[in-house]
């Protein structure tokens, strides 16, 4: 069955739908081939999962380009797969202009990524693990994006979780990453339940899980009330545990025990955008519910606050990235919650690119000084100029610096959240204070100063595969700073698209009808969005380089707030200690275990009980005697007769 | 005049009869004894059916009889053999001493 949806222009997408598919097959076959035939063939396999993606950054351009060639219209390409009684569900690819944004954005870095990583995991063991992982990552990523319903969607949901659960645990006879992994797994696994139920209650409800009937409804009315709630939460629930919302974030700073290009990849521009995709795709969902809207544009405000004010705390550079992740998605869910879908979109497009950049060159300088942690870094300017050079730009975009990619994007959402929520302005107006404060809070640390030596190679370790010497810092090779140089054009350039709304234009033409009217481009706020983030720069040059204020001194003088955030606001102990241990060990495991020990080991014990009493009345009448049968039979036939007669009177 | 009801009577005092011998006997040659009894008893009523209904019934009773009788007379063949065998093992006919399925 095809469904097109013409634009405004009336052009529809004129893409063949065998190009949809091969786009998530040639990630998929990629990672058949290496789990069955190469994956000892560490050079084979790197070289056959590029060119997979490769093949499908192109497909994923040309799509792309058709949708923009047709003004943003709409095609389906939906087959029935099976059904189970009242049950039918499909199997189908939808192409529209967000699907073909997040196409293209996920394809290019991943290729990036996969490129990168040559350089960053050569000589591990696990190189062809590695690379076969990743395409199976990239394959459900992009089948995600691709899905018609939400049934094929929630498939490829799980399957990202399953290859980030992979993934963070990659190096998994390290005690952390294996916890790690076992955290992130869990944790979002509370937000899919939230997915599930919500995808169950409109097929009970409303019986269709396609995309576009779904947005029918609720632009009809006939999806509404605590149903049209419920369905719009049970989303977020699922978009709170995959793009590390603010109760659920606690997964993503521990998804850093993962190899750095998998942080890069999955914990900043495409896994965790995943959520914010989905409240994209059912943003007629959402608001049409001021309730949802509401709770969606808070958490993401919660978030932003949580995740800006923890990344300032950190020593780890990795970590003060992943905070800042979080953070930024919070940005993302905030702008959902002043109706701002394209700028959500939009911020998720900038944002994939320079956070790419950022853990990329965490992960170059980690290969320069064999640790993460800034306090043994410093002077890394003048050694490696290109990495310096990228992660300052990469910095600037996210600190929303004109005219970088940053700026335009969280411009956009400020002066959304200006216009339709002055409170959620407030909190996104400071944390952007915030953010350009600990992002060059870890610029100073890492590259300014003197060097601190790094971390000492330790030859005893075998997991340790470091090569250079760490005394002696160098610029990584060429794998690994090209795609920080195409990463930093991206950076750069991306925030270039919304010149005159083009982006929006495009991007709100992919869900249909109640469209927002975007405000205008202000002055104002944009000013004043740069002043903000320059007096963060400011402050933090103040701190850091030239110690005009001592951080000791801060620390002492803020010191509860210090220990509040250094413990994380006590989440991951409220969490371990409160349910994990009381909660779950002591109380339902105990419940559990005492209805295992009474009632269901009873019921089997009764069973076998009941046997052997019952026989040892019953075996008495087993004598051997055939007379005495006899008499059991005659008396019996007796029995039966007078019942029969007494039924049947003469 | 004899009805159907006296030959009815006759025939379920000769089944109880055997009943109770085929029960009640030790004697493994007696409880064969009291099964030809209540056999007989059997073909006594089908004859006297056969004799009291017209139609096709009729010649039925007296093929069931026949059957009947070539039956028994099998079944006594056999059982009195297993009765010599029984007794060339065990040295016994009594029945209630032959309880070896009890274990």
């Amino acid at each position: 069955m095809i469904q097109l949806f013409a634009a405004a222009t009336g052009e529809v997408p004129g893409i063949s739908e065998v190009v949809l598919w091969a786009i998530i097959l040639c990630p998929l076959a990629a990672f058949a081939a290496i789990t069955l035939y190469v994956r000892h063939l560490p050079k084979i396999a790197g070289y056959l999962s590029i060119l997979a993606i490769g093949v499908s950054f192109v497909l994923s351009l040309i799509a792309l380009v058709d949708v923009l060639g047709a003004g943003g219209g709409i095609a389906i390409y939906s087959h029935d797969w099976f059904r189970a009684g009242p049950l039918e569900l499909a199997l189908g690819v939808r192409i529209d202009g967000l699907t073909a944004v997040m196409l293209v954005v996920v394809s290019s870095v991943s290729l990036l990524v996969q490129v990168y990583s040559q350089g960053y995991m050569e000589g591990d063991p696990g190189y062809g693990r590695y690379y076969a992982y990743m395409s199976l990552f990239i394959t459900a990523m992009l089948g995600l994006v691709l899905a018609d319903n939400l049934f094929m969607l929630f498939i490829f949901w799980e399957l990202v979780g399953l290859s980030s659960y992979l993934l963070i645990g990659f190096w998994f006879h390290k005690p952390s990453a294996a916890s790690a992994a076992k955290k992130a797994f869990i944790v979002t696994r509370i937000g899919d339940l939230g997915l599930l139920a919500a995808i169950l209650l409109i097929w009970t409800r409303h019986d269709t899980l396609a995309i576009h009937e779904i947005h029918d409804l609720a632009l009809t009315g006939a999806l509404a009330g605590t149903t049209l709630t419920l369905f719009g939460l049970g989303l977020f629930a699922g978009a709170v545990g995959k793009s590390a919302q603010f109760p659920l974030h606690v997964w993503l700073p521990d998804a850093m025990e993962g190899p750095t290009p998998v942080s890069a990849l999955i914990h900043a521009a495409t896994m965790v955008a995943a959520g914010v995709y989905l409240m994209a795709r059912f943003f007629p969902v959402i608001e049409a519910s001021p309730d949802a809207l509401n709770v969606v544009g808070w958490i993401g405000a919660a978030t932003v606050a949580v995740g800006a004010s923890l990344a300032l705390v950190q020593t780890d550079l990795k970590r003060v990235l992943a905070y800042s992740t979080i953070s930024q998605l919070g940005y993302m869910m905030l702008a959902l919650g002043v109706f701002g879908y394209a700028v959500a979109v939009f911020h998720l497009f900038t944002h994939a690119f320079f956070k790419a950049l950022l853990f990329l060159g965490s992960g170059s300088v980690n290969h320069a000084t064999n640790t993460f942690d800034m306090r043994l870094m410093g002077g890394l300017r003048t050694v490696m100029p290109i990495t310096f050079w990228t992660f300052l730009i990469g910095t600037l975009s996210l600190s929303g610096i004109f005219p970088l990619a940053g700026f335009w994007s969280k411009d956009e959402i400020l002066l959304e959240a200006w216009v339709n929520n002055k409170g959620l302005y407030a909190v996104a107006a400071i944390a952007s204070f915030v953010t350009a404060l600990y992002m060059f809070r870890a610029i100073f640390l890492t590259f300014f100063g003197t060097y601190k030596g790094g971390e000492p190679v330790d030859h005893e370790d075998e997991d340790s595969h470091f090569h250079g010497d760490p005394a002696h810092p160098h610029e990584s090779s060429w794998v690994m700073t090209v795609p920080l140089l195409i990463l930093t054009a991206g950076a750069i350039a991306a925030g270039w698209w919304a010149w005159g709304k083009e982006f929006h234009h495009f991007v709100e033409a992919a869900v249909p009808g109640g469209l927002h009217k975007a405000p205008d481009f202000s002055y104002w706020i944009a000013i004043t969005s740069s002043l903000i983030a320059v007096a963060g720069i400011g402050t933090a040059w103040a701190i850091y380089h030239r110690g005009l204020v001592s951080s000791a001194e801060i620390r002492k003088v803020a010191f509860p707030l210090v220990a509040l955030l250094e413990n994380k606001f006590f989440l991951d102990d409220l969490y371990e200690r409160a349910f994990a241990v009381q909660a779950f060990q002591r109380g339902w495991n105990r419940l559990v275990e005492v209805f295992d020990t009474t009632a269901v080991d009873g019921a089997v014990n009764g069973v076998g009980w009941v046997g052997t009493q019952s026989s040892r009345v019953l075996r008495h009448a087993q004598t051997g005697q055939v007379q005495l049968y006899g008499v059991g039979i005659a008396a019996g036939v007796f029995i039966v007769a007078i019942i029969v007669f007494i039924a049947n009177p003469l | 005049m004899l009805t159907l009801e006296h030959f009815l009577t006759v025939g379920a005092l000769l089944f109880c009869l055997g009943l109770v011998i085929a029960l009640s006997k030790r004697n493994a040659i007696g409880v064969l004894m009291g099964i030809e009894l209540m056999l007989n008893s059997v073909n006594l009523t089908l004859i006297a059916f056969s004799r009291f209904s017209d139609g096709p019934a009729e010649i039925a009773g007296h093929a069931f009889v026949a059957f009947i009788i070539t039956v028994a007379a099998a079944e006594a063949a056999v059982a009195l053999a297993l009765a010599v065998a029984v007794y060339r093992s065990r040295q016994t006919v009594e029945v209630d001493q032959l309880d070896l399925l009890k274990l």
